[in-house]
């Protein structure tokens, strides 16, 4: 086996800091499309955020929607094009804040499509601000005393939220600090997209990765920091897979 | 063959004939029967319909079947149409065709379930951020609101850009009888653009976003070109007895057929009095009031509507101080009577 640059990703180089996860998270959505969906149709809906010049990162369609509005953005989508495969990308302030409206309801409708949720902890495009996911705690420019609950409360935990809905079909929620979660990551989104394309309804997962640079942290060091803070508030694993009785 | 119906209930309809596919939106007084004829109709015949968990929801479900290429509408009112703002900045942006329907009530705030005019400004000078325009269109009967309908979903295909029907709370309730022409087909429009997935081609990308300052003022211009053209093309007004009047009225919408009542009673009276209806709000027919503004036997110009002056502005940049210009407008949700409109005439005529 050769190891090459998924086909679906074009040449362009990205605009991501050094050692950052999204590239990552890019490779592995690439690897599953050019494994699995070769001729599919394929629709993808940007963010807001970091991840807001994804589209020129694959060779498929996209559509960019407003800060928070890719779950509406896609049902709107999906429903006019059943057979397409669908995925929102979408950080944390876009999804668990301003877009926590459209998300629950996208998942309770049970739309057919998948969002990818990359949780980093913090507001990144706009220099590092508390997030909804930011951890107890931790500290940010906008949290520059470090969260404390009392004051700015907990940390969202859109996964566990979304697995009592009856319209959700499959919910995991992966890591990307090391190559085993590397490659759960990769396994959960096949799977996720697998469930899309059985019509089963709304799949979602939720990556934790990193941001070196809001975190101050140099790449390696950020890895170690998901292993050993992130992981203690949010936990790792497949949290429904309707079709297959989890 | 002559039916009578709901004003929402014709737009509804009407959109239908249109070719309009998917509908996304959320009750609000007074236009939720436009949202329940949808919901009926699209259900049973293969089309999107979503009721959605709010404005902002039901805008950018639009905004992404809309990128599909699909025809697509969204209706609401007042405090609704503020709430999807946002989305219709971003349809703006990049270029996707839309068709919106405000039934208007009265504001600010909650304001009322009434019909009026409140929301002229926030549809025709932009409403969201940007250097945007929406075409906006207003009916003054039910009729006329099943006309431009199906003119608003033509108008949006062929420049890419959001449409607005802007009616009243009072059009959006009344019965009148209306009458489909059954031989209309909707206009097939080639939409290379529309992201569709297909993987044999050229990616395409609906998008607004255009991170450099020299691309975007580009991108701007080339808008501003657009809406150049749709103001040379696509001025729609009514001029009414307008001949040989002294006295212009300009009112827009529901309220104007109450002037048009008021026009008729004074010329009954002997009066040279004239009515000109704009009917795209946006693009204004600025032409056409200049023209009786540079008319010598023309004194002056009434503007009457049912908020506190909204569409002023816009006669008086028409107008360009050649004539001086009276208003009279009741607000709250309140709409003025035929006595009230002849009476301001004369109490300015003495
Ligand atoms: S700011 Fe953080 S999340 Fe954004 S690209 Fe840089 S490292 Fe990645």
């Amino acid at each position: 086996m050769v190891f090459k640059r998924p086909e679906c990703l074009t040449k362009e180089s990205m605009h991501y800091c050094p050692g950052c996860g999204h590239g990552i998270i890019h490779r592995l959505i690439a690897e599953v499309i050019d494994e699995d969906y070769k001729e599919s149709k394929i629709i993808g809906v940007a963010p807001v955020g970091c991840a807001v010049f994804i589209y020129d990162y694959f060779n498929f369609d996209f559509v960019a929607a407003a800060h928070g509005r890719a779950t509406a953005a896609a049902t709107g989508v999906k429903r006019c094009i059943p057979d397409a495969l669908v995925f929102s990308y979408q950080g944390d302030g876009d999804i668990a804040a301003i877009g926590t409206s459209e998300v629950i309801h996208a998942a309770t409708r049970g739309e057919n499509f998948t969002a990818i949720f990359v949780n980093n902890g913090v507001y990144a495009m706009t220099g590092g601000q508390m997030a909804p996911t930011t951890i107890p705690g931790q500290v940010t420019v906008s949290s520059p005393y470090g969260r404390d609950p009392k004051v700015q409360g907990y940390h969202i935990k859109l996964c566990e939220m979304l697995v009592p809905l009856d319209g959700v079909a499959f919910v995991a929620r992966t890591s990307i600090h090391n190559l085993k979660n590397i490659e759960f990551t990769k396994k959960a989104i096949k799977r996720a997209f697998e469930v899309q394309m059985n019509n089963e309804g709304f799949s979602i997962i939720e990556v934790l990765s990193n941001c070196p640079t809001n975190w101050g942290l140099p790449p390696c060091e950020s890895m170690k920091r998901i292993e050993n803070e992130v992981l203690k508030y949010y936990s790792i694993g497949i949290f429904k897979d309707k079709g297959r009785g989890i | 063959m002559k039916i009578l119906m709901k004003g929402n209930e014709a737009i509804a309809e009407a959109a239908l004939r249109a070719g309009c596919e998917c509908f996304f939106g959320y009750p609000i007084t007074p236009q939720t029967e436009l949202l329940q004829y949808m919901a009926k109709k699209l259900l049973k015949s293969g089309g999107v319909f979503i009721q959605a968990e709010s404005e902002v929801g039901a805008i950018n479900m639009a905004y992404g079947a809309s990128s599909c290429g699909k025809r697509v509408m969204t209706s609401s009112s007042g405090p609704g149409i503020s709430l999807k703002q946002e989305g219709i900045s971003y349809l703006a942006g990049a270029q996707l065709p839309c068709v919106i329907v405000n039934i208007m009530r009265g504001g600010p705030g909650l304001g009322n379930i009434n019909a009026a005019q409140s929301d002229y400004l926030q549809a025709t000078k932009g409403g969201g951020h940007g250097d945007y325009k929406v075409i906006v269109l207003a009916p003054s009967s039910v009729q006329e609101a099943v006309e431009l309908t199906m003119k608003a979903f033509d108008l949006a295909d062929k420049y890419r850009n959001p449409v607005m029907i802007l009616g009243d709370g009072m059009l959006g309730q009344m019965m009148e009888v209306v009458e489909f022409d059954e031989n209309y087909q909707p206009q097939k429009v080639e939409k290379p653009w529309a992201v569709t997935g297909d993987r044999n081609r050229e990616k395409r990308v609906t998008n607004s976003l255009y991170i450099v300052p020299e691309e975007l003022e580009k991108h701007n211009f080339m808008l501003m070109e657009k809406y150049k053209k749709i103001k040379e093309n696509e001025v729609m007004v009514e001029e009414y007895l307008t001949d040989d009047a002294r006295v212009i009225f300009v009112s827009f919408g529901m309220c104007a057929r109450i002037v048009k009542s008021a026009v008729n009673r004074l010329r009954q009276a002997g009066e040279k009095v004239g009515l000109v209806r704009p009917i795209t709000l946006w693009p204004f027919p600025e032409n056409e009031l200049k023209r009786y503004a540079s008319k010598e036997e023309v004194e002056f110009f009434i503007d009457i509507e049912m908020n506190l002056g909204q569409m002023l502005e816009d006669v008086k940049l028409s107008v360009e101080g050649k004539k001086e210009i009276h208003f009279y407008g009741r607000t709250g949700g309140i709409v003025p009577t035929i006595q009230e409109v002849v009476d301001f005439y004369y109490s300015l005529k003495k």
